[in-house]
């Protein structure tokens, strides 16, 4: 079976290139001043933004760097970014988590279907689970006490991680219809790590490689109405589907591409929206995002990377709670563009 | 925690060692002397509020003062045309960490470059973040180290190496200097594309080529004014970054001003430099007024602590070419200096 899956997978990235670019060009508008900032207050790299049932919107966001201070002979970073909430009309409603431990390298924000608000932050290494009041009612992942300052090395070992809640870089967070709590990890491992809706281990799966079932990294993750796992591996340039105890089914056919943020609407005749990132520092490639079901047809693409409205720098996250109004937040741009397609 | 020990050691024996140390002194002679008076205590801080090494400043169409500086934290102030403070722009923001330039554009758009963070950010008069270009090292990763020098990795396109310095031409193309360790000229669109490079990674002593870009401003014609720090000159390049030529006799290009229209001057600082070795103050100091064509009109100041004596000039606003405001690195402060009105017809050799 994984012979013959294999071999689909081989024939389908030969044409996903020409699926791609027949792809047809949806038109969109991005809606000017979508999000107001209060006078004084700046969003940095956009990782991640969300809307719950209301139309509430958050912001996950990296304001600044963390600030060392020196301790007893060791390194100590604080802060580094903020969560805002916006409401639907884009009014600032608040910061939550302010100061909090966790909040200094932003990966994501997501609402779960009980407005619950999931925080991703690929320093410290944790995913936090807010009440639509801003009380923390669950924690994975401890920060570590201490900082290396010095540059990082790439990452080492196999990415399998460990069979627990230790993350490295998480990027991502998802739920099925039972609650099951599924972490991108991520950036610094390479696997998918199953928790159940209390937060205890399930299992985890996926090493750093190229065969089915491995990733180079774990940009994006969304589940869908069945449990099955869509898992974008931005370095593979591809997007793998396993169902929900981690067996890897298939490659989405027709894509290509950096996938470096994901949503899946909800309800009936769902669609998945993938962002094909441009790198940081070129917005002279790639940057456009797909619109496809979920056996990888793709409906149409719009977009291109770049600086003014209507472009995107770096995509790391895409809100689609309504199918056809999107949050996009852009870490290159340090913007939310809020987009109607047509 | 940011080599607090090391670098004053480190800074010192540079200078002391420096082979570039006499040629810090200007070869042009029998230039005028511009009479000037400074402002005596030209901005107002409220109570508590300090600058830091006050290494940017311009204005805007309203005359409303900027200062980009390097305080416990990076912050731009604006202060009103009186010197009055208005208000503070992008406390805490992200692409502020090492302060180098602030500029304004035709529309009263403030531009800050920041060499800490390799970022350069567009903001709206009223504060906004508009656009911004470049990145700053993803701080996940821990400390950047600088790239190696041998071979230097290629310049990147969208990707600064501690830029110094931001210009526009008429159409608003957007050109950088950069910088410490790329050592080039970038030429954007006015949404951020880019469209070609003068110079590489690699610091050279050609035309076009640039050893520590330090400073740049564009003229009405779209010509590129750039300050060859370290190959003390200065060089004109014209709208696509092919080199015209070089001005080699007013001292070490620490920075470069062309005032507003019609009729356009450019201001040049042979800065004195910092730590103040002795018999600088002798030879460096000095701000050269010219015209477009390079004839030198006349000079004014020279080095001291107190004002109107400069302490390492860094960046100079000349919208009005007889009221010029300076910003100076070691006395952290900015003066406003009223000019004696110069005749194009005054001496001053080429």
């Amino acid at each position: 079976m994984n012979l013959t899956v294999l071999t689909v997978a081989s024939l389908a990235t030969a044409v996903a290139a020409f699926a791609q670019t027949q792809a047809p060009e949806i038109k969109f508008d991005s809606i000017p001043n979508a999000i107001q900032l209060p006078a004084g207050l700046y969003f940095g790299e956009v990782a991640g933004v969300a809307t719950n049932s209301k139309g509430d919107i958050f912001v996950y966001t990296r304001t600044g760097h963390p600030t060392v201070t020196i301790g007893t002979m060791r390194p100590f970073a604080h802060g580094g970014s903020r969560l805002f909430q916006f409401d639907r009309s884009g009014k600032f409603v608040r910061e939550i988590g302010k100061d909090t431990y966790a909040f200094m390298v932003a990966a994501q924000v997501r609402a779960d279907p009980a407005d619950n608000v999931w925080v991703v932050d690929e320093m410290s290494n944790m995913v936090m689970k807010f009440d639509p009041q801003g009380h923390v009612m669950m924690l994975l992942g401890r920060k570590a006490e201490a900082e290396s300052v010095p540059a990082r090395t790439v990452p080492q070992g196999t990415g399998a991680g460990q069979p627990t809640d230790v993350f490295n870089r998480p990027t991502d967070v998802a739920w099925d219809a039972a609650g099951n709590i599924f972490v991108a990890d991520g950036a610094g491992n390479a696997r998918i790590a199953k928790f159940d809706k209390e937060g205890k281990f399930v299992k985890s799966w996926g090493k750093r490689g190229t065969a089915p079932g491995d990733f180079a990294n774990v940009l994006s993750i969304a589940v869908d109405a069945l449990g099955n796992v869509y898992a974008g591996d931005g370095g593979n340039q591809r997007i793998q589907v396993f169902d929900n105890n981690g067996a890897f089914k298939t490659a989405l056919p027709n894509f290509t591409g950096n996938a470096q943020a994901m949503c899946l609407t909800r309800g009936a005749n769902p669609v998945l929206y993938v962002s094909n990132s441009n790198p940081w520092n070129d917005i002279d490639a790639a940057g456009e995002i797909y619109k496809m079901r979920l056996d990888g047809t793709i409906l149409g693409r719009f977009g291109r990377a770049g600086k003014p409205l209507k472009e995107f720098g770096t995509v790391n996250s895409i809100d689609c709670r309504v199918e056809n109004t999107l949050f996009v937040g852009e870490l290159a741009n340090f913007r939310v563009q809020k987009l109607v397609l047509h | 925690m940011k080599s607090i020990l090391i670098a004053p050691v480190v800074l010192t024996s540079l200078l002391t060692l420096s082979p570039a140390f006499a040629q810090r002194k200007a070869t042009i002679e029998n230039v005028p002397e511009i009479p000037f008076t400074s402002v005596p205590n030209f901005l107002k801080l409220p109570p508590g509020e300090y600058l830091g090494e006050a290494v940017a400043v311009a204005t805007n169409s309203k005359g409303h003062v900027f200062v980009f500086h390097r305080s416990n934290n990076n912050r731009l102030f604006e202060f009103d045309q009186t010197g009055k403070f208005v208000k503070e722009i992008g406390s805490g923001f992200l692409g502020f960490e090492f302060a180098h330039s602030v500029r304004v554009d035709k529309d009263d758009n403030i531009w800050t470059v920041d060499e800490g963070s390799n970022m350069v950010t567009k903001f709206a008069p009223d504060g906004r973040v508009l656009m911004v270009l470049g990145r700053r090292p993803l701080a996940v990763l821990g400390v950047q180290l600088a790239p190696p020098r041998d071979p230097p990795r290629p310049a990147q396109k969208y990707e600064f190496c501690r830029p110094t310095d931001v210009g526009w031409d008429p159409q608003g193309n957007i050109f950088v200097s950069d910088g410490y360790c790329n050592n080039r000229v970038v030429k954007y669109d006015k949404d951020g594309r880019f469209l070609a490079q003068a110079g590489s990674e690699k610091p050279g002593t050609a035309l076009g080529e640039f050893n520590l870009p330090h400073g740049l401003q564009v003229d009405l014609q779209g010509k590129v004014w750039v300050a060859d720090r370290t190959n003390n000159r200065y060089q004109v390049l014209d709208n696509n970054l092919k080199p015209i030529r070089e001005l080699t006799n007013v001292g070490v290009g620490w920075t470069v001003c062309v005032s507003g229209g019609p009729h356009q001057y450019v201001f040049f600082s042979n800065s004195n430099p910092n730590g103040n070795q002795p018999g600088t103050w002798d030879i460096t100091g000095e701000i050269y007024k010219a015209e477009l064509d390079g004839t030198v009109l006349g000079k004014f100041g020279r080095p001291g602590k107190m004002a109107p004596g400069f302490q390492v000039v860094h960046m100079i606003d000349c919208r009005n070419p007889n009221e010029i405001i300076v910003g100076e690195i070691e006395s952290w402060r900015v003066q406003k200096l009223i000019l004696k009105p110069t005749s194009t017809s005054a001496g001053g050799q080429r």
